[in-house]
């Protein structure tokens, strides 16, 4: 209780130092858990967006370009596959399932995808998990101007079951670059989370033949999504298409295509680390300068509880209590900035990606950053406690005029 | 409250502390072959600025450490101890009162009563209450001392010395700040609380008026064989 009451008076007297070094501390925990969970969530949440999906088969080029294009909505596509290609693949009998996409055009700015109806009533987008309708929705008929949005899409365009739209040519927003088909939305999926949610679902039929593309490629796909028998069956196909073919090209397995992706950008995830780790000590070290330089103010309060009796670990402890109480309130506000910050990442990986981020998933890091924050705080503390620990009591009592 | 007692509360034998001085070379201070305070006494030492009162007091509270000698208040010997004790034995036995009233400006009248006590191990705040009643101040608990005149200060530092029930109080020219009506007041707040609670008094200043209020006076320099020496 005594402790207590000391450490609080002490940080009431030092009021604004307390406050100042509190918000660096917050900086430094809510900075330092936004980036580890930002990266450890980011890499988690790609690689199980590709579970659904083996192997993506494209024009040839990129794999990592071409996962990025099929699966994750993102980049241009490589290329074009022949009507012939998807129905080799299709058919192959290691093959389980194989899904045809085309893109092209969009919907101001989020991605029109023609698909077949399979992707909607056969293909699980997560383990035992099929895309499910909006109450009042359906799958659009296979050869009618007819659309399905994404959750994410229908609530940034507005689209509700029955509006009507133009898509846009291309995959950037062109206004001028508007196409005469005028498509009716008659679905709207629910959230998946999963990058399906930023895209405007088509017939591939619809996509092939938009008004304004050249008709000699109405029969080509932009790539093809493989589910595989067996996992042997991977290398085959690989060696089929990627050694021994050059038209075309097997990204297989996608989930080791993102993680070599992720390894490749793994050194900014190191700088960014870096630089919350130097944020984090230069915090620590504030604690220890904020204190230390009060404490020649603080001397003779020192020294008059010495004289009614107080220990010197007892003071000893009340200064690292103090540092360590600082580094706790800057942790609890560390909490809010990393609230704030982790939102604001997370929704800008949702609109580019549709990847969703979950805020309080950040598993161990946030309990073992508040606790490494406040114990180098605590730690912090330690020097300027060993300067008030050898406070000479009588020589600081002398009397003062 | 301690039982009145004649017995020997303080006892002091062979007391030797020497500091260095800018000359070089060890310069002593306290040189006191023999003294004695008994429980719930009350005795005034006078003293010139200088002649060392405040070291001796510092000696007794256990704040210094002796180079020689024994210190025996009750059963235990303050100069034999290591700091950790002096300083339990201080916290638990000892009453304080400074000419500069040496209060805690952050915390409240209160707390620095309750701080009084709390090092040795009690943190009653209704006895704290209960001796700012006493010493006058039942409404000012929460007040800062910046908030108060410097007469009350004294009373919060009188009331705080008493908090931990002490069995030896020490005032060092505890009226050395105050002018003459404040520090009769006090003065007279001191022995009649110590007198209360049964704690011996053990009063150093160089104040003839602040001297006058006791029955027994004596020169710190008849105690103290360093002053004699110094002036030789």
């Amino acid at each position: 209780m005594t402790l207590a009451l000391i450490i609080l008076r002490s940080l009431r007297q030092h009021a604004l130092s307390t406050l100042i070094t509190a918000g660096s501390i917050a900086l430094a925990s809510g900075l330092l858990m936004t980036v580890w969970t930002v990266k450890t969530q980011a890499q988690s949440a790609f690689t199980r967006t590709t579970t659904s999906f083996d192997a993506v088969l494209g024009a040839r080029g990129s794999k990592l370009q071409l996962v990025l294009n099929a699966i994750f909505h993102l980049e241009a596509s490589p290329g074009n596959l022949e009507q012939a290609d998807y129905l080799y693949i299709k058919h192959h009998p290691l093959v389980k399932a194989a899904v045809p996409i085309a893109v092209g055009d969009n919907l101001r700015g989020y991605r029109l995808v023609g698909a077949l109806t399979e992707m909607f009533t056969d293909i699980e987008i997560a383990p035992g998990k099929k895309f499910t309708l909006e109450p009042g929705g359906r799958i659009f008929s296979p050869m009618a101007k007819e659309a399905v949005a994404g959750s994410f899409a229908a609530a940034k365009l507005g689209l509700k079951v029955g509006d009507t739209f133009h898509p846009f040519h291309g995959l950037d927003f062109n206004p001028n670059d508007q196409h005469a088909d005028l498509y009716t939305v008659v679905g709207v999926l629910q959230p998946t989370n999963t990058p399906a949610d930023r895209v405007v679902w088509i017939p591939l039929h619809g996509l092939q033949t938009m008004n304004g593309h050249d008709p000699k490629y109405a029969t080509q796909v932009s790539a093809v999504l493989v589910q595989l028998r067996t996992p042997a069956a991977g290398f085959l196909l690989d060696l089929m298409y990627n050694k021994q073919g050059n038209r075309l090209t097997f990204a297989w397995p996608v989930a080791s295509i993102i993680a070599d992706f992720f390894s490749k950008i793994s050194w900014f995830d190191r700088v960014l680390a870096l630089v919350a780790y130097l944020v984090a000590l230069v915090a620590t070290a504030s604690v220890l300068a904020s204190i230390y330089n009060s404490m020649s103010a603080r001397q003779r309060d020192i020294a008059i509880m010495r004289a009614l009796g107080a220990r010197r670990r007892m003071i000893f402890g009340a200064v690292v209590g103090e540092a360590a109480c600082i580094g706790g309130l800057g942790v609890a506000a560390g909490f809010v900035v990393y609230f704030v910050l982790f939102t604001v990442v997370a929704g800008l990986i949702r609109a580019q990606t549709g990847v969703v981020l979950d805020v309080w998933s950040g598993g161990r890091v946030l309990w073992l950053c508040p606790v490494a924050m406040v114990a180098l705080c605590a730690l912090g503390g330690v020097v300027p406690a060993v300067k008030a620990y050898r406070i000479p009591v009588a020589e600081t009592l002398a009397p003062i005029s | 409250m301690n039982p009145p007692s004649t017995g020997p509360l303080l006892q002091i034998s062979g007391l030797k502390k020497s500091f260095s001085s800018p000359e070089g070379g060890p310069r002593t201070i306290v040189d006191v072959p023999g003294f004695s305070l008994a429980a719930g006494a009350q005795l005034a030492l006078r003293g010139e600025s200088g002649s060392g009162k405040t070291t001796f007091l510092h000696l007794i509270a256990g704040i210094l450490a002796a180079d020689a000698g024994s210190i025996r208040i009750g059963d235990l010997d303050m100069a034999a101890l290591g700091e950790p004790a002096r300083d339990r034995l201080r916290a638990s036995a000892i009453g304080y009162i400074f000419q500069t009233f040496n209060l805690l400006q952050g915390y409240s009248c209160l707390e620095n009563v309750v701080l009084g006590m709390a090092f040795g191990g009690k943190a009653d705040r209704s006895h704290a209450n209960a001796l700012l009643d006493r010493v006058g101040l039942s409404n000012h608990g929460r007040h800062y001392p910046r908030q108060l005149s410097t007469g009350q200060q004294q009373r919060v530092a009188v009331a705080r010395a008493l908090a931990k029930g002490p069995r030896l109080v020490l005032a060092d020219e505890p009226t050395g700040n105050l002018d003459r009506k404040n520090a009769r007041a006090t003065l007279a707040l001191i022995r009649e609380t110590c007198r209360e609670h049964g704690a011996a008094l053990l009063l150093v200043s160089h104040d003839p008026e602040a001297l006058g209020a006791f029955e027994e006076v004596r020169d710190f320099a008849d105690i103290n064989l360093a002053v004699k020496e110094a002036a030789s």
